[in-house]
């Protein structure tokens, strides 16, 4: 699904990222773990496709509609509900039966009952739960997830382990992590990043 | 069809976020009605009509000069940028969203305009307004393109009107001859030609401008 050879990345003078090599086949559940400034963020924008690397290789199967990236930011305008921004990226997506999917993803994640509110009132936890179901939504092939439990609360990282178990060996996935502990049981492999 | 559909879906976002921010549209607003009233009392007797319209030229291209620095905002201030650029749709559709919630934005400013040029110093006539809304085209086109390019680094307030400016110069020159000329025929010509060149340059080529 992901082969990537001597992948690097410079921004100008500054190296992010050294002579990656790591490969992902078709259901693999990968965790990326190391120290900040490692390049993990990095790393996962370009094999969501996000960014170019400077240096090296990188073929991925899945295209730009199945790959469903989870970054720093939810990516998810505050202003909209959590109906508006997810019926925008269903729209985007072209997901088939867009509504009855739309409401699965938000039951799933227990924000059904604040859907017509806006995401600026919700709180930092429940807006991570939002990004997981934009994620989710189109029913992405490669999942890159950076920190993926990054914010959310306990129940809210138990919905994400059993949704991760639920696709795990469905989809493939890319995960970072500094918690490898909690994704231990799922990963098919580890790629330790050094500064 | 379905990339229309995309730059529906992109726009009618761009609108109700507007609707619901009121970041852009009541500033341009308070701003072109200012600058017809300070036009108004600054000027000593009865301007000319050559004088007037290169003052209205002036108040439009400088309120969607307003319009197209905030256009990209919720972009850069919630960075939903890479949420629109991971989408599977083409990236032109991006720009053409944009292009069109800030010709909503600016029609809506001009709106408020044309009366008040008319109210304060000459009427105006078929050939001013087809020129508007030609300027308006192309000025919504590029300054999108510019905006976009502008919103990722860190001097964006000083670099939009330093890029869009001198493009914009044709369509000064286009709109003001439209205005004043005896006949505008060519001049509107010109503006369309702009608008269409201008329009497939950015349309062929915004995948890059949002690429990293």
């Amino acid at each position: 699904m992901l082969t990537a050879r001597r992948l690097g990345k410079r921004y100008g003078e500054k190296r992010v990222l050294r002579r990656i090599d790591l490969e992902l086949p078709r259901g693999g559940f990968l965790v990326v773990t190391g120290p900040n400034g490692a390049g993990k963020t990095t790393l996962l924008r370009i094999c969501a496709g996000l960014a170019q690397p400077t240096e090296g290789t990188i073929e991925r199967e899945a295209s730009r509609a199945q790959v469903g990236y989870l970054g720093h930011e939810p990516l998810v305008y505050r202003e909209l509900t959590a109906l508006e921004n997810l019926e925008l990226y269903g729209r985007l997506y072209r997901i088939p039966e867009r509504r009855e999917r739309i409401g699965m993803v938000l039951e799933r994640f227990g924000l059904w009952e604040a859907r017509h509110e806006r995401v600026g009132s919700y709180s930092r936890g429940m807006t991570q739960r939002l990004a997981l179901c934009r994620v989710l939504l189109h029913e992405p092939e490669l999942l890159v997830l950076d920190e993926p439990y990054s914010a959310l609360d306990e129940a809210g990282a138990e919905l994400l382990d059993a949704q991760l178990a639920e696709l795990r060996g469905e989809r493939t996935f890319l995960v970072s992590t500094h918690d490898p502990a909690r994704v231990e049981s799922l990963a098919s492999g580890r790629l330790a990043l050094a500064t | 069809m379905s990339y229309f559909r995309d730059v529906g879906a992109l726009a009618r976002k761009d609108l109700l976020l507007e609707l619901r921010a009121r970041d852009t549209l009541p500033a341009m607003l308070l701003f072109v009605a200012a600058v017809f009233v300070i036009f108004h009392f600054a000027l000593p007797g009865t301007p000319s009509r050559l004088e007037t319209t290169g003052f209205l030229w002036v108040a439009i291209l400088f309120t969607a000069l307003l319009g197209l620095g905030r256009a990209f905002v919720p972009e850069r201030e919630q960075r939903t940028f890479d949420g629109l650029v991971l989408a599977p749709c083409d990236r032109s559709a991006i720009w053409l969203a944009k292009s069109l919630a800030t010709l909503a934005f600016l029609a809506a400013a001009e709106v408020v305009a044309l009366p008040l040029y008319v109210l304060f110093f000459h009427p105006i006539h078929g050939a001013m307004v087809a020129a508007v809304l030609l300027a308006d085209l192309g000025i919504c086109g590029v300054g999108t393109f510019l905006g976009a390019m502008a919103v990722v680094t860190r001097a964006r307030d000083l670099l939009l009107p330093l890029l869009f400016l001198p493009l914009a110069m044709p369509i000064v020159v286009g709109a003001v001859g439209a205005s004043v000329s005896a006949s505008p025929g060519r001049y509107l010509g010109f503006l369309a030609l702009y608008d269409l060149l201008f329009a497939v340059v950015c349309w062929a080529s915004f995948e890059y401008v949002v690429a990293e």
